[in-house]
């Protein structure tokens, strides 16, 4: 990509291993992988992918706009998928808890809620 | 905020009730429903539109229309979503079925001169125009990742905009409202939806289309569009559940929005040339 910035470069190299579309395939199959399991070589998305990669693989031309669209869309993909798991990650790990019971919050800072044999009164 | 407007239309029904309705069973659509389906696949109708099949049923939109793509790219990947779900179906992963519902329905009921106005006001308030004057830092920072964005977008469209440090933002002449309007026209009502969605996102229509003609990659769109937030990490820390939750959340509405544009403003063919060995 043209005009590196500093900022944008030190994300590069991260990405820079990246960009080779031998890699964003793999990347892509390894997310497959994640999401549907052994069987994942079966799914459409398996099917569609590869052919994709294979069919944009050989061009004459020196610069090929259909090959950079392709590779560029692959990338995209990617970045969707692995966005996507790790954002259903991050939520599970820290929002994905909902809210405490009474008897928790009490329990907490040590203490327990009181009990009534009878009930409060205004239960049914 | 989203204004709803009166529709001129001669149609029998109030448009407000219309609104309403719509409204009401999306939000009995969208209540949390487990996985009930085993398999997932696309099949092609008569008018070369692809449905999704769960089990044996075709999938329906939030507003009760038949799930209809134009291409099978899309097919796929709406379908991948789908398969995706463990458990529970958690909507809010599924951004590009998202995406189709908001162009098949249009529960807002609004036209594409509607959506290309709301897209264009975000370019006064364009977060690569506003810029900062203290800390020293930040200023030099928005002024070395921003500039090459402005600079690129100015050459490409052969417009003017500019950056401003004041509150009022930059002065954004209307030749060069006029030009973009008349780009943002030139993509269908599906590809409008997703890059008005990307605009939304990024809050930025200048990265927006640095992203859509493949100059930005989506990584560094993303990046740019939180320079100030990355800035801050960078100096007091990053923080797991909030930082990288907003970043990945970020990503993946901006690659699905992304996407969504390319496969539904463009029509590939592979060109077999005659020597093949």
């Amino acid at each position: 990509m043209p005009g590196s910035t500093p900022l944008q470069s030190q994300h590069r190299s991260k990405m820079a291993a990246l960009s080779s579309p031998l890699r964003v395939c793999r990347g892509i199959l390894k997310e497959l992988r994640a999401i549907q399991g052994p069987s994942y070589k079966k799914s459409l998305a398996y099917n569609y992918i590869m052919d994709q990669f294979r069919k944009n693989k050989v061009t004459g031309e020196k610069y090929c706009r259909a090959k950079q669209e392709a590779h560029h869309a692959s990338h995209t993909y990617l970045c969707l998928l692995a966005s996507t798991r790790n954002h259903l990650v991050l939520h599970n790990l820290y929002h994905g808890k909902g809210e405490r019971s009474p008897e928790e919050v009490a329990g907490l800072v040590g203490l327990r809620l009181p009990t009534q044999p009878g009930g409060k009164g205004w239960e049914k | 905020m989203r204004t709803f407007q009166t529709q001129t239309s001669r149609s029998k029904v109030c448009p407000r009730n219309q609104y309403y309705e719509c409204v009401a069973r999306y939000s009995a659509a969208t209540a949390e429903r487990k996985r009930f389906y085993q398999d997932v696949s696309i099949s092609q109708s008569e008018g070369g539109l692809y449905e999704i099949n769960l089990d044996q049923r075709k999938l329906k939109t939030p507003g009760g229309k038949l799930f209809t793509v134009p291409n099978e790219a899309l097919a796929i990947a709406v379908a991948t979503e789908w398969d995706a779900q463990r458990d529970t179906l958690k909507f809010y992963t599924m951004h590009l079925t998202t995406l189709c519902n908001t162009a098949l329905d249009n529960p807002t009921q609004r036209s594409k001169e509607q959506m290309i106005t709301a897209a264009l006001k975000f370019l006064e308030t364009d977060t690569i125009c506003y810029r900062v004057d203290e800390p020293h830092g930040l200023v030099e920072l928005q002024r070395n990742e921003w500039d090459p964005v402005l600079q690129w977008i100015e050459k490409r469209y052969n417009v003017t905009i500019g950056s401003s440090a004041s509150i009022l933002g930059p002065e954004i002449p209307e030749a060069t409202k006029d030009t973009l309007r008349q780009h943002l026209k030139s993509h269908n009502f599906w590809s409008l939806t997703g890059l008005e969605y990307v605009i939304t996102q990024l809050k930025s229509i200048v990265l927006s289309l640095g992203m859509i003609d493949r100059h930005l990659s989506v990584e560094q769109a993303v990046l740019l569009s939180r320079l100030e937030e990355e800035y801050q990490i960078r100096r007091w820390g990053n923080v797991e559940w909030a930082h990288d939750y907003d970043m990945y959340e970020l990503r993946a509405r901006t690659a699905a929005g992304a996407l969504f544009v390319h496969l539904t403003s463009e029509s590939s063919t592979v060109k077999h040339k005659l020597l093949q060995d």
